[in-house]
């Protein structure tokens, strides 16, 4: 039993490291630390100078492009990326449709597809959730009919992330409604400029609408863009699920923030002569967060080194879902805790891009409660973290 | 990277499995518990011949390599078993601190005989008034001509009523807190002086609280250096600290897989209570807790065994046993409540388990204890 990384590993740890230093641009690592957004433009030119390197995909086997890492290589990757603060690719292309495609897709959309997804050219986004189908996917309404060489898609979808960005949406819609309700879902892509398609954007609580409810009226896609079978899109959108809970944990971002933490704490008053990294019960806090941090890092090691042994990713992934996101809430509430006052002027301009009047309190302090309200998200999305403990009670303890 | 258990590793866990079926079920434990002695000598016997002994211990003192993993492995499977035998007082603890502190005479005569099982040893460190800083000692050693005297109380002796030898940890010079001016004193326990009340603990293990009253011995049994003991005391007390941690993961998953099996069988209105919702998703985060306390462990294990130095050893330790407490608080208090009142009985061995868990969230610092030291070091 061992944590080691062999010679090979930590020669690629160093030259992933130096790549980082070297290629992710400064000024979009200052925005980052400064918790100002990214915009579209600066996402993909950062996932474009990550392609030039032949590292965009991480995940992709090598004859689609990918790098064809192993597990522990990946790991390393995202470790790095995570503890510079560098944005993962954005996941609906790279993480969700393309290993779908890959799995079930023909020759023709594998083709027509996935080398714009890894070049970055097309920005994908998702279109899963409905307003009344939330942890109950695959209650969803929306419906695909057939009609020629097409399918007339009618119904809406709901927190469809960066949809204004995107130039194409996968959709889950409903092609039978006499089946059981898991066995009447196609799998669809569909152009985001065809007729019919309405965005509404949806303002969250941090007062930035990174969603959309996306409204589709009579639009008509070729019959060509199913994925697979129809009827057995439930089958693939369990596939695009399990990829979408890889790197869950956080990890990294975690050590970053927690660094970012006790930075902070040791340059706040805590109004009595001292600073608040000399607060008792700040620094009892900071520390439970610390050693939870590491138990979650040596779980997801322990995955990890199940993984390269060739062990299909399990159930574990949920344990990493569960308490890495609730790590991470917690440290949104630390930061919180220490901006005091500083975190209720409701500002929320001030985080985006071009931004360029006065900033108001010291530093980012104004972003944490922000940050608060936008991570609630966390425990929500992906699978709440109460599906994900149905799924540990199911898979893992036979109940 | 890999963490799966080596052959070896693989040989011991199973040596241990094997007894535990053949010959440990909860029945005859509570028998052994009943006796005066509180475990078996025929049981100690066999852990020698089965080398299990010789696991805590170095290679050049005769032993299998005194790797931290290895004694994971083994205790985890004591903690599903609550063997009550006093393996961590003995080798872990006695056995680690002659091995460290000991010169290397004392260690050739004293280490085969507890790898052979034929010495049983305590060592006596805590007081009543120190509560969990191994450097508050007031057990005074004073030298008298060629002797040394000892005055002094302690409490927490794990084994104390049943070792031949117990090490007395001594002050021969300095304030009552100082990390200096302490030495481990080898003391018959039959000598003049040595009172010893004996008591089993909360988790069936024997333990004692000893005062030392006028108690005379040659300065030949002093261990190793004078005034030099207490670096010696923390790396071990560390050792012992990791593997009640790793017993009490071994014990919470018996309580988990004990909580989900009976809410699969345990009917109410109609239905077993394992279809409940509510109950589902404790039994979830029972075992949540339970990987991230078996990780942490690992995580610590490999600490110890790797090339840190002491403060981040420490830190390490300290991360583990602080989680490690948690985890105990969540994991024996649900699998009581899930099961309801028939785990409050004696005679389930839930109960027990419980029992073992919380002794081992005290046992050598609790929770706040180690995180307080963690966010110090």
């Amino acid at each position: 039993m061992n944590a080691d990384f062999t010679a090979e590993e930590l020669q690629f740890e160093q030259e992933v490291r130096e790549f980082l230093q070297n290629d992710f641009p400064a000024e979009y690592r200052e925005k980052v630390d400064a918790g100002i957004r990214l915009s579209k433009e600066e996402l993909v030119h950062w996932q474009k100078i990550l392609y030039k390197k032949g590292w965009a995909a991480p995940n992709w086997p090598a004859e689609y492009g990918g790098t064809g890492w192993t597990a522990t290589k990946k790991h390393i990757f995202a470790t790095e990326m995570g503890l510079i603060g560098a944005p993962e690719p954005v996941p609906f292309g790279m993480k969700m449709v393309a290993p779908v495609i890959m799995a079930y897709g023909s020759d023709e959309q594998k083709q027509r597809f996935l080398p714009d997804i890894l070049e970055s050219n097309v920005w994908w986004c998702q279109g899963y959730s409905e307003p009344n189908a939330g942890s109950d996917l695959a209650s969803l309404k929306t419906s695909a009919v057939r009609d020629g060489d097409e399918y007339v898609v009618n119904g809406s979808k709901t927190w469809n992330t960066y949809g204004q960005y995107a130039d194409w949406i996968f959709c889950l819609v409903r092609t039978d409604n006499s089946v059981k309700k898991q066995e009447g879902i196609s799998f669809l892509l569909i152009d985001m400029k065809t007729p019919g398609i309405t965005l509404k954007p949806i303002v969250l609580l941090d007062g930035h609408a990174e969603v959309n409810e996306v409204f589709f009226d009579d639009v008509r896609v070729p019959a060509n863009n199913l994925i697979g079978e129809e009827n057995k899109g439930w089958t693939y959108a369990k596939v695009l699920l399990t990829h979408e809970r890889t790197n869950i944990s956080g990890v990294p971002r975690g050590k970053r923030r927690l660094a970012a933490l006790k930075r902070l704490a040791k340059n706040t008053d805590d109004g009595f002569g001292s600073t608040m990294l000399d607060n008792a019960s700040f620094r009892t806090k900071l520390a439970e967060l610390e050693i939870e941090l590491q138990a979650l890092e040596y779980s997801e090691l322990r995955t990890l080194a199940a993984l390269s042994v060739g062990n299909a990713p399990g159930p574990e992934s949920s344990i990493l879902k569960i308490v890495g996101t609730e790590l991470a809430q917690e440290m949104d509430e630390m930061f919180v805790d220490l901006a005091g006052y500083h975190c209720l002027p409701f500002v929320p301009e001030q985080f985006e891009d071009g931004f360029q009047g006065e900033a108001i309190g010291p530093g980012n302090s104004a972003a944490a409660a922000l940050t608060y309200f936008n991570n609630r998200k966390l425990s929500i999305f992906g699978g709440s973290n109460e599906i994900q403990r149905n799924i540990i009670s199911k898979a893992v303890l036979g109940l | 990277m890999d963490f799966s258990n080596t052959e070896e590793q693989q040989m011991l866990q199973e040596s241990v499995q094997k007894f535990v079926y053949k010959s440990y079920d909860f029945d005859t434990r509570n028998k052994i518990i009943a006796t005066e002695k509180g475990f078996s000598d025929e049981n100690w016997e066999l852990f020698a011949e089965l080398g299990w002994l010789t696991v805590p211990f170095q290679e050049e003192d005769g032993g299998f390599g005194g790797s931290a993993v290895d004694l994971v492995v083994m205790m985890e499977e004591f903690g599903k078993a609550m063997l009550v035998e006093p393996f961590v007082a003995t080798t872990v603890l006695a056995g680690g601190l002659i091995s460290e502190q000991g010169s290397a005479q004392q260690k050739a005569e004293l280490l085969p005989k507890i790898m052979e099982g034929k010495l049983q040893l305590a060592c006596a460190y805590a007081e009543p008034g120190s509560r969990f800083n191994l450097a508050n000692i007031k057990t005074l050693a004073v030298a008298d001509g060629d002797n040394i005297v000892l005055n002094g109380s302690k409490t927490a002796v794990l084994n104390g009523s049943n070792a031949e030898v117990l090490l007395v940890v001594a002050r021969e010079s300095g304030a009552v807190t100082d990390t200096t001016g302490v030495s481990v004193f080898m003391v018959d326990a039959t000598s003049d002086g040595v009172s010893i009340q004996a008591f089993a603990n909360v988790d069936g293990k024997k333990s004692a609280e000893i005062t030392l009253k006028d108690v005379s011995v040659p300065a030949t049994a002093r261990l190793g250096e004078a005034e030099s003991a207490l670096p010696a005391l923390t790396a071990v007390v560390a050792r012992a600290t990791l593997a009640v941690s790793a017993e009490a993961v071994g014990a919470m998953e018996a309580m988990l897989h004990k909580t989900v099996e009976y809410s699969k069988t345990r009917k109410q209105f109609g239905t077993a209570i394992g279809t409940f919702q509510a109950l589902q998703h404790r039994m979830a985060d029972m075992f949540i807790e339970c990987q991230l306390a078996r990780s942490i462990v690992i995580m610590a294990a490999m600490k110890l065994d790797g090339g840190e130095d002491a403060m981040e050893k420490s830190k390490a330790v300290s991360a583990a046993k602080s989680r490690i407490g948690k985890a105990i608080n969540n994991v024996g208090q649900e699998a009581i409540q899930i099961h309801g009142g028939i785990a409050m009985t004696e005679e389930l061995d839930v109960g027990h388990l419980f029992k073992l868990v919380t002794a081992a969230e005290i046992m050598f610092g609790n929770t706040d204890y180690h995180t307080e030291r963690f966010a110090s070091l």
